[in-house]
Parts: structure tokens; C-alpha cells; sequence
């Protein structure tokens, strides 16, 4: 079975080939980077300043990267739907606690209307008032 | 409805980003944002909302930042369980009022669901809180990080209702439902909405999505039974509590 779509974070990738193995996910370093920002190096999957050492069986013999076995290693939520080849991956309770509770906005991007993307840190300097609604 | 607000605060230095939580889209919240609905707008729901007479005659389009957040990320990021919530965010970027209810409370408890008339007893009550929520919002508009009504640090991360393994669980399976729903495979988008109530019941909007996912009901106000029952099921706790301005006190 082959799983296409990946969202990750607030990205999301179409068109990758991961091979699934029962509860694992197996991309090639280069989907995964791809897919998630996380870069096969020789200390291990490396983003920003973070570097995960790899643990035993999170790599296969063709070098492929399982990242169902690395997100719930960094307490990631993994939900799938195999039948429309898409997984998604959350974010840790960890991470997302110590970003709230450091009381930085979190900044966020979303389209207008017109498809225009804004972020709140366009707003920065000024005071912000923001509000959920729902046509519901 | 806020315009009216905003255009008096805005030159106060306080800017407002009206987030819609709708998995439907630009086609579900189009007609709301654009002029052409305002003056068909039901009274009713100046009288759910709390809006005074006076303030719901002047309504008109939003000039100030309107987006659309499908998979509900904002919720997620800042706690928001309801629409409408509010977090107030000072000019470093920091939260100095977690999310809360922004002006509303419970009238739509006491809407007759046939008639949908609202005794005058709870809209009276339901405009003191608006204009409570908007007289809060000047005084930090006017007086920034002098005003009363900004929590300090510890209080605000008192306030905030921690995240915990189902919520982010929930926001994993919502954003998989939209990006199905997006897919046009509405029933398994459907089963990642109602996986997502299942683990955060008290998440309202991704239960009042939930039931507003039908081609038919997009963009539509819910009425549905589950809804009510939902709202029902409630009992003496609180659909939308107000929020609690006890500190400024």
C-alpha cells in the first residue's frame, strides 16, 4: 500500500510514494525532507538546530526512513486513511504546551477571501483582537 | 457586526483578525463577510448575541482582516473551544487574555426552537455582557499594558486549559477531515470530525462543524436535532461562559 499525501505540521505534500508496512511508513530521505523539513544526516534527522539520533529499525536496508516510528518517538498523534493514501501528523502535547504556556502568540498564516495569505506576525508593534467565528 | 467597534478602536491602536472556523470554506462564509447579506440579516441574531439596538443599526462590511482557517488551526494553536472566542495579543506578540468567550452568553439556550423568539429577560442580559466584553476592549485599546483588564503572566497561563493527548489527537484527525472533505470524500471526512468530538466533547467547534459538513448545509446556521440534543446534554454548564473580568475588579 502506498500512501501519497503527507500533512505535517501545517504542510502538506501530494504526490510521494511511501510504502506501508503495517504501523510503519517508510519514505526515502529525500520525501521525508520533503515532506516534513527533517533532513537525514550522518547525527541522525536533523531540523533547525534539533538533531534525533536514529533509533535501531527506523531505517531500512534501501536507506528509507520509517516516520511513523519517528513521530511517535517525538509523542506525535498519527492518524491515517489508507484508503485515500493520506497520514496526517500532529503536533506533541509537549510542544504545543510549552508554546502556549511561554504566552508567545503563536504565529499562524491563512488565506482572505481572495486567497490573499496573511500571518499574525504581520501585525507586530500593534495590539491584536483575535476572534474565531463560524457561518455554523 | 464588530465593524462598528473596530472603527472606533482601530484608531485607538488595536487591530482585530476575525478568524472563520469552517471547513467549508470560502463558499460557507462568503455571503456573511460580503456586503450584500448585511441587511437581510435576521434580528434574531442581534438578539442571540447580544448586540444593542443601537449598535446592530449600524452594522456594516468588515474592513478589518477577515480569514479562513478550514482545518480549525487557530483553535488549535491558542485553545479556542467555540466560536466566538477572543485572545488578546499585546505589541511584543505576547497573549495578555487567553481564549474566552468575546461578548457572548447562553441566550440561544432560551430561543424558543419553533419560533425562535428570545425572551427579553435573557437579551437584556446578553447585551450587558457584549457591552461589558467591548467596554474591556476600549479600556486596553486607550491604555494598553496600564489597563485593568489585561492579565499578568501567571494568570493567564492559570486561565489556559493545558493541552492534553486528545486535543492534539483531535487536531491531527480534523486536519485529515479537511483535507478529505477538500478531497470531496465527504463521509470518511465526516468519521475524522466525529473521531475528533468523540475525544474533545467539549471542542464546539469541531461538534458544530461536525453537523454542518452536507453540501446542503454549508454556510448554513445549525439547527440540526443533534445540535440542540448536544446543547441539551449540557445541563446546568455553560454553552458559551462569559468571560470572567473578576481580576479587573
Amino acid at each position: 500500500m502506498t500512501v501519497s499525501t503527507i500533512l505535517y505540521d501545517d504542510r502538506t505534500t501530494a504526490g510521494l510514494s511511501a510504502d506501508v508496512d503495517g504501523d510503519h511508513l517508510w519514505l526515502t530521505p529525500a520525501e521525508l525532507q520533503q515532506a516534513t523539513g527533517w533532513k537525514l544526516e550522518p547525527e541522525g534527522l536533523c531540523r533547525g538546530d534539533a538533531c534525533v539520533r536514529l533509533d535501531t529499525g527506523w531505517q531500512d536496508a534501501q536507506g528509507r526512513v520509517d516516520l511513523a516510528a519517528f513521530a511517535r518517538y517525538m509523542g506525535q498523534p498519527v492518524v491515517r486513511e489508507d484508503a485515500a493514501g493520506a497520514w496526517a501528523f500532529g503536533e506533541s502535547v509537549n510542544a504545543r504546551r510549552d508554546q502556549l504556556f511561554s504566552l508567545e502568540a503563536p504565529d499562524f498564516t491563512l488565506p482572505d477571501l481572495d486567497g490573499k495569505l496573511h500571518s499574525l506576525s504581520d501585525f507586530r508593534g500593534k495590539k491584536v483582537f483575535l476572534f474565531s467565528w463560524g457561518s455554523y | 457586526m464588530w465593524q462598528v467597534v473596530y472603527e472606533e478602536l482601530q484608531k485607538e491602536g488595536l487591530e482585530f483578525i476575525a478568524v472563520a472556523f469552517d471547513t467549508g470554506g470560502k463558499a460557507a462564509v462568503e455571503a456573511r463577510i460580503r456586503s450584500a447579506d448585511i441587511a437581510e440579516r435576521p434580528p434574531v441574531l442581534a438578539r442571540l448575541m447580544g448586540w444593542s439596538s443601537a449598535l446592530w443599526a449600524k452594522q456594516a462590511p468588515p474592513t478589518y482582516l477577515n480569514l479562513i482557517d478550514e482545518a480549525h488551526v487557530v483553535g488549535e494553536l491558542y485553545g479556542m473551544v467555540n466560536v466566538p472566542q477572543g485572545v488578546w495579543i499585546d505589541e511584543a506578540g505576547h497573549i495578555v487574555r487567553p481564549a474566552e468567550s468575546a461578548g457572548t452568553a447562553d441566550m440561544v439556550r432560551h430561543m424558543n426552537r419553533e419560533t425562535f423568539e428570545v425572551p427579553d429577560e435573557a437579551v437584556n442580559r446578553g447585551i450587558e455582557i457584549r457591552n461589558t466584553y467591548i467596554e474591556a476592549l476600549r479600556d486596553w485599546a486607550r491604555n494598553g499594558a496600564a489597563s485593568r483588564y489585561i492579565l499578568p503572566p501567571a494568570e493567564v497561563r492559570r486561565r489556559m486549559r493545558g493541552p492534553e493527548e486528545a486535543d492534539v489527537r483531535a487536531a491531527t484527525h480534523v486536519r485529515l477531515g479537511r483535507h478529505l472533505f477538500a478531497a470531496g470524500a465527504l463521509e470518511r471526512a465526516k468519521h475524522h470530525f466525529n473521531e475528533a468530538v468523540r475525544l474533545c466533547p467539549n471542542k464546539w467547534n469541531y461538534r458544530r462543524q461536525s453537523y454542518m459538513l452536507d453540501p446542503e448545509s454549508i454556510g448554513q446556521l445549525n439547527v440540526t436535532p443533534g445540535f440542540w440534543a448536544a446543547v441539551d446534554a449540557l445541563g446546568d454548564e455553560s454553552f458559551y461562559p462569559p468571560a470572567d473580568f473578576s481580576h479587573a475588579k
